[in-house]
This record gives structure tokens, C-alpha cells and sequence, in this order.
């Protein structure tokens, strides 16, 4: 890390100043506008395909949704949290790549290994299962 | 006997640091690293619900239970909330106290009013008769959405004791350092939202 300006100096001198080797960046007024704008629209587009029906398929209104979420937490992920590959020597994204693999993991195999056990049980009938202690 | 003890004490190595100095830095990647625990706690709740989110019980779906105008303005309050805690993070780098303590504000305010619209939809579904007890659909739901919104309560405290704390001390290097904190905090649960309003709430009515 590099050592930073002492925080209480004047108002006018700490205008600009803020070092870059700081652990989470602050942004710009700029960057945080871009992020608001690009996340209202897409958290407008899933909304509208949903409620407007847009599409048949259901299915395809469903990846479209996820797919549209992942980018959203992407833009949150830049404009928000100002994540970059550089921030705290690399050790930021090196966390967040290791807990996407434990996310991902958990997701996945959850329903995988929970579907297939739905999937194998034995049927039961109504009646029977009226009659499950 | 007494003049070997002083001799001791003169040559005495100094164990510990004379400067009492907390590297600044480490504590944004620590916060980081609590963050990413914390999406672990979020990622087993998601996949709880995508496992039991299917499992109605014969009882009501999300269909029948979700309204889909009311997630909308939960999520816009959300959303405005990350833009106000941004400028109030920008008007900290200007060191405007009064500016940062108006943003902080209006936060907190956005944040009340998704806590408030959250505690209602809640109370909506529970005199509905579809509460946490009805399935493991609900069951599931309550406990992710609620652990959100327990999240956000505790996200409004911590920032109101930041607004005292800036307003008596103002805009020291240490209110810097916890507003920054607070801020990833902010931006996170945003980011968890997302995750909510998608999985849950726009594909749960799609059924």
C-alpha cells in the first residue's frame, strides 16, 4: 500500500487528492450516473418481460431474466462497488472469483443432486401419501 | 539486589511496537472478505429456495401471492438508495459535512420506506394464511427475503450511528474509513437484491 496524505488537511486541498493505491476506489459522480442508468434499465427489461408477457416461452423468459440479473450484478459490481483486478494487489477479485466457485457449487449441486433425488423416488398415489405418518 | 533489577530494566529488549499504528487498507479487504462470507450465508439460502421453491403444498404460488407492482417500487427504493449513499461517498471526498450527512439521510430514508414496503408485503401474506408455516415454498422465502431485510435493518442502525458519529466528530479519517465500509455493505445487498427480485420474485411468477 501506498502511504496516503494525512486526511485532515483543507478542504480545497483534498479536492483532488486522494491516493490510488486506496483500497476500494470512490468513483465519480460520472461513473456512479452511468451505473444508475445502465441498472434502471435492466431492472426495467426483466419487469416488462414478465409482466408484459412478452415472450411464449417460458423458459426462454426465464434465461433471459438470470442472464439479464447477471449483468445487472456485474454494472453494481464496476459503477457500485468499484471492484477492478488491481484493487488491494489483486486480493478483491482473487475473493470474489474463489467465493463464485463456492456459489457456484452450492447452487448447482444443490438442485442437481436434490432433482435427481425427487426424480428416483418411488411414486406414491394420493391415498398413500394421506396415510404417511 | 536492587541495582540488578535496574539493570535489568535498561537492557530490556522492547517487545512490542512504540507505534501504535493500524495500517490503513487491510481493513477494506477484511470487510471484503466478511462480505464474501456473507454471499456464502445468501448462495445456501438461494439454493434452499430454488431446491423448495416448487413445493406449494397444495397451498397458494407465487402467482397467486406475489405482487409484482409492489416488488417494482421495492426495488426502485433500493436502487435510489445505492445512488443517494454514492453521492454522500462523493461529498465525504469533498469533505462537505452537511452535504454528506444530507445523503446519508436521504438513504436512510430510501432504505426505511423498502423496509417498510417489505414488513407490509409480509404482513399482507401472513393474514393471507400463506405465513412461514403454510410451505416449504414459503418457508424458503421468508427466510431469504427475510434475512435480506434483516440485513437492510441493520444496515439503517449502523447508519444512523454513522450520522451521529459524523455529525459530533465530523469527517475524520476513522467516519471515513466506516463510511466506506458501509458503503460496500450498501452496495452489496443492492447486489443481493438483484439476485431476490429475479430468482424470486419475476421467475417464481412465471412459474
Amino acid at each position: 500500500m501506498s502511504s496516503h496524505a494525512p486526511a485532515h488537511e483543507s478542504a480545497s486541498a483534498t479536492h483532488h487528492g486522494h491516493s490510488n493505491g486506496h483500497g476500494a476506489g470512490h468513483g465519480s459522480l460520472k461513473g456512479y450516473v452511468i451505473g444508475f442508468l445502465l441498472s434502471v434499465i435492466l431492472t426495467a427489461i426483466p419487469f416488462w418481460l414478465v409482466m408484459g408477457g412478452v415472450f411464449d416461452s417460458k423458459l426462454l423468459t426465464a434465461f433471459l431474466v438470470m442472464g439479464v440479473g447477471v449483468v445487472q450484478i456485474v454494472v453494481h459490481m464496476i459503477y457500485f462497488l468499484h471492484m477492478n483486478p488491481r484493487s488491494e494487489g489483486g486480493w478483491t477479485i482473487m475473493a470474489l472469483i474463489f467465493t463464485l466457485v463456492l456459489v457456484g457449487i452450492a447452487l448447482a449441486g444443490s438442485l442437481w443432486v436434490m432433482h435427481h433425488l425427487n426424480a428416483n423416488m418411488m411414486p406414491m398415489s394420493p391415498e398413500m401419501m394421506k396415510n404417511m405418518p | 539486589m536492587a541495582s540488578t533489577l535496574q539493570a535489568q530494566e535498561t537492557d530490556k529488549p522492547e517487545f512490542y511496537l512504540t507505534e501504535d499504528h493500524h495500517p490503513e487498507g487491510s481493513t477494506m479487504l477484511g470487510f471484503w472478505l466478511y462480505l464474501m462470507s456473507d454471499c456464502l450465508i445468501f448462495a445456501v439460502l438461494f439454493a434452499t429456495h430454488g431446491v423448495l421453491g416448487r413445493s406449494y403444498a397444495a397451498g397458494p404460488s407465487p402467482a397467486d401471492l406475489f405482487d409484482l407492482p409492489l416488488v417494482a417500487v421495492n426495488t426502485a427504493m433500493l436502487l435510489l438508495s445505492s445512488i443517494t449513499y454514492g453521492f454522500a461517498m462523493l461529498q465525504m471526498e469533498r469533505n462537505a459535512k452537511a452535504e454528506t450527512l444530507f445523503w446519508l439521510g436521504v438513504t436512510g430514508v430510501f432504505g426505511a420506506i423498502f423496509l417498510g414496503l417489505e414488513l407490509y408485503e409480509f404482513n399482507h401474506l401472513i393474514h393471507e394464511g400463506a405465513g412461514p408455516t403454510r410451505s416449504a415454498f414459503l418457508s424458503s422465502f421468508f427466510t431469504l427475503v427475510g434475512t435480506h431485510g434483516l440485513h437492510v435493518t441493520f444496515g439503517i442502525i449502523w447508519l444512523i450511528t454513522l450520522m451521529v458519529q459524523v455529525s459530533m466528530r465530523g469527517l475524520i479519517p476513522e467516519n471515513r474509513r466506516r463510511l466506506m465500509c458501509l458503503s460496500m455493505f450498501w452496495h452489496f445487498l443492492d447486489v443481493v437484491w438483484i439476485g431476490v427480485f429475479s430468482f424470486v420474485y419475476l421467475i417464481g411468477v412465471l412459474g
